[in-house]
């Protein structure tokens, strides 16, 4: 489990959360939801220990604040929204940094992380020649090869995604979601901070919806994305249905402009 | 034509890894030619093969011979690796930590700190105490080098870190502007210097193995040793400090502890070599560059091998300044210069789409 209690994140004198408590199972994809400036990478950077924070954090039941890197790194891995690269490395340089101590000879382990991502064939291609979301699949098999076994001796691990579709097409959007979901499945823990609503009513099992640094409803897609709650944070009209057949929650958007 | 596992769907590719490993062992070899050629070659005709020979057929060494290959080669080759390899890999560290392909020692001040002592001890060394210059002898001036080195370091350390975060920005700014200071404070020196010592100062500054001695070597040698040791344990970290800090944390990386091994052991290695060698430059930004192009820029072996090819480049730019314009010797940086800047600028030609990104 992470659980998350009384945090607090200010950059400055500005405050971006204010006394938030947030848990995440692990086996479940729980997505963080809202609209910019809400809030959500930044409660993303508490809970990789990234930025500084108040409160507690605990993954595993180990306080994150007073865990080494290296004990943390073996338990969750984090994809950034844009990870930037110094010097020419190729695809499967970049993916094999994610292979830990000890394991970074396991070259098939690699691969098979490009594979998984669709990458097969581009391992000697340099990143930086690479399309935006090529790079970033790159990127998500690196963090993939970081914890490859969703659960190890029996504790769970870790994937903290933020917004790991953004730069993809629909196709790849659909093949990175199911990764994330297998990897819940299988045991592991997936947090997802996403804008693709409909694709996280699809995959998440748990929907956590933020509004100006506060959580203003968590709990099933189809509850915390109520016309009702969408409209008020994202200060615009929607209207969202369920298809019968499927008993699937969709959304769309109204054209009518902004809430007065 | 690509041919896939059809069961795993792995496709062969050429893996710049191996190519890096095998290069480790050509330039070890390549290094191990060099310094006996090192040995060999020199403005007396004192001949290594007929040294051996007498040592093998178990007669005395000439005088001569005794003086020439263990009081002067010897040091001079033994220094020549220790300065080529320090130079070489504290580039490829100061890369590494500023993500970026054209930091070098010179970029934080250490370089010029370190000729500010010895710039000091050239034009000043006169006026001070004779105790002091008595107690120092000879070395005085690599002694101040390397002193004013590490001082630099630990004022641009001190500077640039704030509740135990070290700051790689603030970093290189401050070093920009210690650099401009010193190299003020350096002029100041240089406008009153008199002619003889302006003589030795533009020798100084250009650097040469000339002094070499079996003093400096065992002074300056162990703590390049060290400092090198201890960069190439940073393979790991640099490579991951080239996602990003952020990045490099998340994979488990202790960030600040790699930044402050990679800080120290760059001052160690570049204050020692310049206090002992003088400014030699190109060989920091070239060598660690050329391996980038050839052999990927993956820091656990570019460090590596690094160190031979610079340790190797040196070498061979010190037997060409001892025997161009022999028995005179020319000051090595404008070897190291003219031999390099062309091969450089013709591999970045050949490879510009690589060194563009």
């Amino acid at each position: 489990m992470l659980h998350a209690q009384n945090i607090s994140v200010s950059y400055g004198a500005t405050t971006i959360i204010d006394g938030l408590d947030f848990t995440a199972q692990a086996g479940a994809l729980t997505a963080i939801v809202g609209p910019n400036g809400s809030g959500k990478t930044t409660l993303l950077r508490a809970l990789t220990a990234e930025t500084s924070f108040s409160g507690t954090i605990q993954l595993n039941g180990l306080d994150i604040s007073n865990t080494p890197a290296w004990v943390l790194a073996s338990q969750r891995a984090v994809l950034s929204q844009a990870t930037s690269l110094a010097f020419p490395f190729q695809a499967i340089e970049v993916v094999r940094l994610g292979l830990q101590s000890g394991a970074e000879t396991n070259d098939h382990l690699a691969q098979t992380a490009l594979h998984r991502v669709g990458l097969a064939g581009y391992e000697d291609r340099f990143y930086q020649e690479l399309s935006g979301g090529e790079q970033q699949r790159v990127q998500l098999a690196r963090v993939l090869c970081q914890v490859w076994q969703p659960v190890q001796n029996g504790t769970p691990r870790w994937l903290l995604l933020d917004e790991p579709v953004s730069s993809l097409d629909i196709g790849h959007q659909l093949m990175v979601m199911r990764i994330a979901r297998s990897f819940a499945q299988a045991g592991g823990g997936v947090i997802a901070v996403m804008h693709d609503l409909n694709l996280s009513a699809m995959f998440a099992q748990t929907v956590v919806l933020m509004s100006q640094g506060k959580i203003v409803a968590s709990g099933a897609p189809a509850t915390v994305l109520s016309d009702h709650n969408v409209t008020r944070a994202y200060q615009c009209e929607v209207r969202t249905c369920t298809q019968p057949a499927a008993d699937e929650w969709f959304m769309l958007p109204q054209a009518a402009g902004l809430v007065p | 034509m690509v041919v896939t596992d059809a069961t795993t769907g792995i496709v062969p590719f050429v893996d710049r890894q191996n190519i890096a490993r095998r290069a480790h062992v050509w330039l070890a070899v390549l290094l191990g030619l060099t310094c006996i050629a090192s040995l060999a070659v020199g403005a007396s005709g004192t001949s290594l093969w007929g040294a051996l020979l007498k040592l093998v057929q178990g007669q005395e060494l000439s005088l001569t011979e005794q003086v020439v290959l263990r009081d002067i080669r010897a040091p001079r080759m033994i220094m020549g690796v220790c300065v080529g390899a320090a130079l070489a890999v504290s580039g490829a560290v100061m890369q590494g930590l500023f993500r970026n392909p054209l930091a070098d020692p010179g970029l934080l001040g250490v370089s010029t700190g370190a000729s500010l002592g010895a710039i000091g001890v050239i034009v000043l060394g006169a006026s001070l105490p004779a105790g002091v210059v008595a107690i120092a002898g000879d070395g005085l001036l690599p002694i101040a080098a390397f002193v004013c080195a590490w001082g630099c370091m630990m004022l641009l350390y001190k500077v640039s870190t704030r509740a135990g975060r070290t700051s790689v920005a603030t970093m290189l700014l401050v070093g920009i502007a210690l650099s401009a200071l010193f190299g003020a404070l350096s002029g100041v020196l240089v406008y009153v210097a008199d002619d003889l010592q302006l003589r030795e100062l533009t020798f100084w500054s250009l650097g040469s193995l000339s002094g070499a001695s079996w003093v400096k070597v065992s002074v300056a040698g162990p703590v390049i040793a060290g400092a090198l040791v201890l960069s190439c344990t940073l393979g790991r970290g640099l490579n991951g400090l080239a996602l990003g800090e952020a990045t490099a944390h998340h994979m488990g990386l202790p960030v600040e502890r790699i930044k402050n091994i990679a800080i120290f052991a760059v001052a160690a290695a570049t204050g020692a070599a310049v206090a002992i060698s003088g400014g030699i430059g190109f060989i920091g930004i070239v060598v660690p560059h050329l391996l980038r192009l050839a052999t990927g820029p993956d820091h656990r072996s570019l460090l590596i091998n690094s160190g031979l090819l610079g340790a190797s480049l040196l070498l061979g730019a010190d037997m060409v300044a001892r025997v161009i314009v022999a028995p005179a010797e020319l000051p090595i940086g404008i070897i190291t210069a003219v031999m390099g800047a062309p091969v450089f600028l013709w591999i970045l030609l050949r490879k510009r789409g690589l060194v563009d990104m």
